[in-house]
């Protein structure tokens, strides 16, 4: 499969009052055609950076991309103007943001705000447009479409006016569609039922999503290939599989062992001590050295590099050279994927 | 540990109704004829989804609202009863909470010190400054800080380190039982694990009993003993921890519990969800009859009419739905 978007070796960093914070140091990623890539991580892991400087749309001027590229259909995103990106948004390149309740304008009627998109990247008349919008809003699932494009936000529920993002995120079909937290906001049973959407449209349109979650039961749901990020930098990636059932970095071991789990009887959840790395002074070595369990003296001076797995797999972990001692995951980790 | 001690009620809530009067003659029902009870050092989770009135039955439970109709006793004693100020003082000193946000609960102009102390100054707790002090480091050790942290400020701690300021508040009075409100929904997960372990040791050393309050099913499953499922202010289905999830009755609970995505691909991909039509009704004008029943699969004329009974369909296991009702239950198939 093609690679529709890939970023390279990406450094973001701000400047802040207490000096130059590097949220993103060093970040690959690649995202093929018609699949999910979940990146996970928790919050001031760099992930909702670095979608942002893919979209153009880190604050500035305080954020800038220092190094690396965003390449996508053979172009450099980072190289490109203010017009050009502009251009780009919504239309080859769409986002959907996680809270329902500020992403959308409450002075328009969401008709006008479906259409605004479609009117400014294709050639339609005011009344195609329309229509289109209509087309949309019953794609999503909304009933009564035609009396629903009259409204405005404060009429839909948070799960409706989800849908109604998703639609004008989908506008315009764009390749690829990055979709931050979508459903942090909702309630269980509405996030089961966006996110069905949301699959059910990803086969419809074969929309290449990339999906940044901190909820492992949405991306086992959801992705094919998974990004875990922490401390600014992607430590493990991998198929939903692999990072699953096969995972290596003590990080991704600890994730997956914090959550408990509806169908489990375990009594203590293994918790990861301590808190996550100050990016404005970030780490000489391997960002989570201190708060693993398995850290050695090598750890905390030199970053690991990445080691192969598999075709698929790769970590950065100093556990995968040779000369390091062996350690066996927690028995928290479903090893295979049996249950 | 339900069955390790012994099953003495600490909180009984009988029929309990919390209206609020929203513009004009609308009341909305936020909770309403609701009836549970807490045992001595268990953890009861209340669950359900916004606008369900979990939060208010919690702070209506303290005294944070009063109460419109029905009791909420507390080892024997109505909360909700006329009161003397020292009466109150007494119980408040009894029942804790510790809230949600935890950027949010915390005044930003006091110290650690003082916020931890402010229970202790109140209730005359400790007798002179340098014991006032050293209450607050030991309960500072408690919760995993230490003593340095005691003259900081708020604004100075992470995330996870302010729910912990905000269980050493709770704890500076010595309560019996605590009302945690999504006390971990804020944090990272592998923040959440941290806390809701400490929680578990406090409870273990303490014998506290908890009312832990959440959305985040899969977390109320692990640290609850009970568990409460909640729908549009009334209660939907009570039942031991394992057993809910194991055997859940009401159709409302089994399409909850077959919507949380579930960290395990093969499972995921292999599994079939109920998914719900539409959305919450409104508190203000709720549908007649059963309230879940617009949402309902399996909902038939019965439902639209009569309010389903509180019944204990199996034993300890509390329902209300038409279904487990013997006079109703041959209408469904």
């Amino acid at each position: 499969m093609e690679n529709i978007l890939e970023v390279n070796d990406l450094h973001v960093s701000f400047k802040t009052h207490r000096g130059e914070v590097k949220a993103v140091r060093g970040v690959n990623l690649t995202l093929k055609k018609g699949e999910a890539l979940a990146i996970v991580g928790e919050s001031g892991s760099g992930k909702s950076v670095t979608t942002k400087a893919i979209m153009g749309l880190l604050p500035k001027p305080a954020g800038r991309v220092k190094s690396g590229e965003v390449l996508f259909n053979e172009r450099d995103l980072t190289k490109l103007s203010d017009k050009q990106m502009q251009k780009l948004r919504g239309s080859e390149i769409s986002m959907i943001f996680q809270d329902p309740m500020t992403s959308l304008n409450p002075t328009m009627t969401i008709g006008k705000q479906i259409m605004e998109g479609i009117r400014r990247h294709q050639n339609l008349s005011k009344a195609d447009a329309k229509k289109r919008a209509i087309e949309l809003l019953e794609l999503v699932g909304i009933p009564n479409p035609e009396e629903r494009v009259k409204q405005y936000p404060h009429q839909f529920s948070g799960g409706m006016r989800q849908r109604v993002v998703i639609a004008i995120a989908l506008a315009c079909n764009p390749k690829v569609l990055i979709a931050d937290e979508p459903t942090t906001a909702l309630d269980v049973t509405i996030q089961a039922q966006i996110l069905d959407l949301m699959k059910d449209l990803q086969k419809k349109t074969n929309t290449s999503i990339v999906l940044i979650t901190h909820d492992l039961g949405v991306v086992a749901n959801m992705a094919q290939r998974v990004a875990v990020m922490y401390g600014g930098k992607v430590i493990e990636t991998g198929t939903v599989d692999e990072i699953f059932y096969e995972p290596k970095h003590p990080y991704t071991w600890g994730l997956l062992s914090s959550m408990p789990r509806v169908d489990s009887k375990n009594s203590e959840l293994l918790a990861i001590p301590g808190t996550p790395p100050d990016l404005s002074n970030p780490p000489k070595g391997c960002p989570f050295a201190a708060r693993c369990p398995h850290a050695m003296k090598v750890c905390t001076e030199f970053m690991p590099d990445y080691s192969d797995v598999s075709d698929t797999h790769k970590t950065a972990c100093w556990l995968q050279d040779e000369r390091s001692p062996k350690v066996e995951p927690p028995e928290t980790i479903q090893v295979g994927g049996d249950r | 540990m339900a069955n390790t001690v012994e099953q003495e009620k600490l909180i009984e809530v009988k029929n309990l109704k919390k209206h609020f009067k929203v513009g004009g003659k609308a009341t909305l029902k936020a909770v309403d004829d609701v009836s549970f009870h807490i045992y001595k050092g268990e953890t009861f989770g209340l669950v359900g989804e916004s606008g369900c009135g979990k939060s208010t039955t919690g702070r209506t439970l303290i005294r944070l609202y009063d109460a419109t109709d029905g009791e909420v006793l507390f080892d024997g004693e109505n909360v909700h009863g006329k009161k003397s100020s020292k009466e109150l003082k007494a119980l408040n000193r009894k029942m804790q909470m510790i809230f949600q946000d935890p950027y949010a609960s915390l005044n930003p102009r006091m110290t650690v010190e003082d916020i931890i102390a402010e229970g202790i100054d109140i209730h005359n707790l400790a007798s002179n400054k340098q014991e006032r002090r050293q209450k607050v480091i030991e309960l500072l050790e408690t919760v995993g800080l230490n003593s340095e942290h005691a003259t900081r400020y708020a604004h100075e701690f992470s995330g996870g380190q302010r729910q912990r300021i905000g269980i050493a508040r709770a704890l500076a009075v010595d309560p019996d039982f605590i009302i945690a409100d999504e006390p971990i929904s804020a944090l990272d997960v592998s923040i959440q694990a941290q806390v809701v372990n400490l929680m578990q040791k406090l409870q273990k050393e303490r014998g506290l009993t908890y009312l832990f309050i959440a959305h985040d099913l899969s977390m109320v499953k692990h640290i609850s003993d009970r568990v409460g499922v909640m729908y549009l202010g009334k209660m939907a289905e009570v039942a031991g921890s394992d057993e809910l999830y194991d055997n859940p009755l009401h159709p409302y609970t089994q399409a909850l519990l077959s919507a949380i995505p579930v960290p395990d691909p093969n499972y995921e991909r292999s599994r079939e969800r109920i998914i719900l039509e539409g959305d919450v009704p409104s508190p203000v004008n709720p549908p007649s009859g059963c309230r879940f029943r617009t949402r309902c699969p399996l909902a038939t004329e019965v439902c639209a009419n009569v309010v389903p009974r509180w019944t204990e369909a199996e034993k300890d296991h509390w329902v209300a739905c038409h279904i487990y009702d013997d006079e109703y239950k041959h209408d469904f198939k």
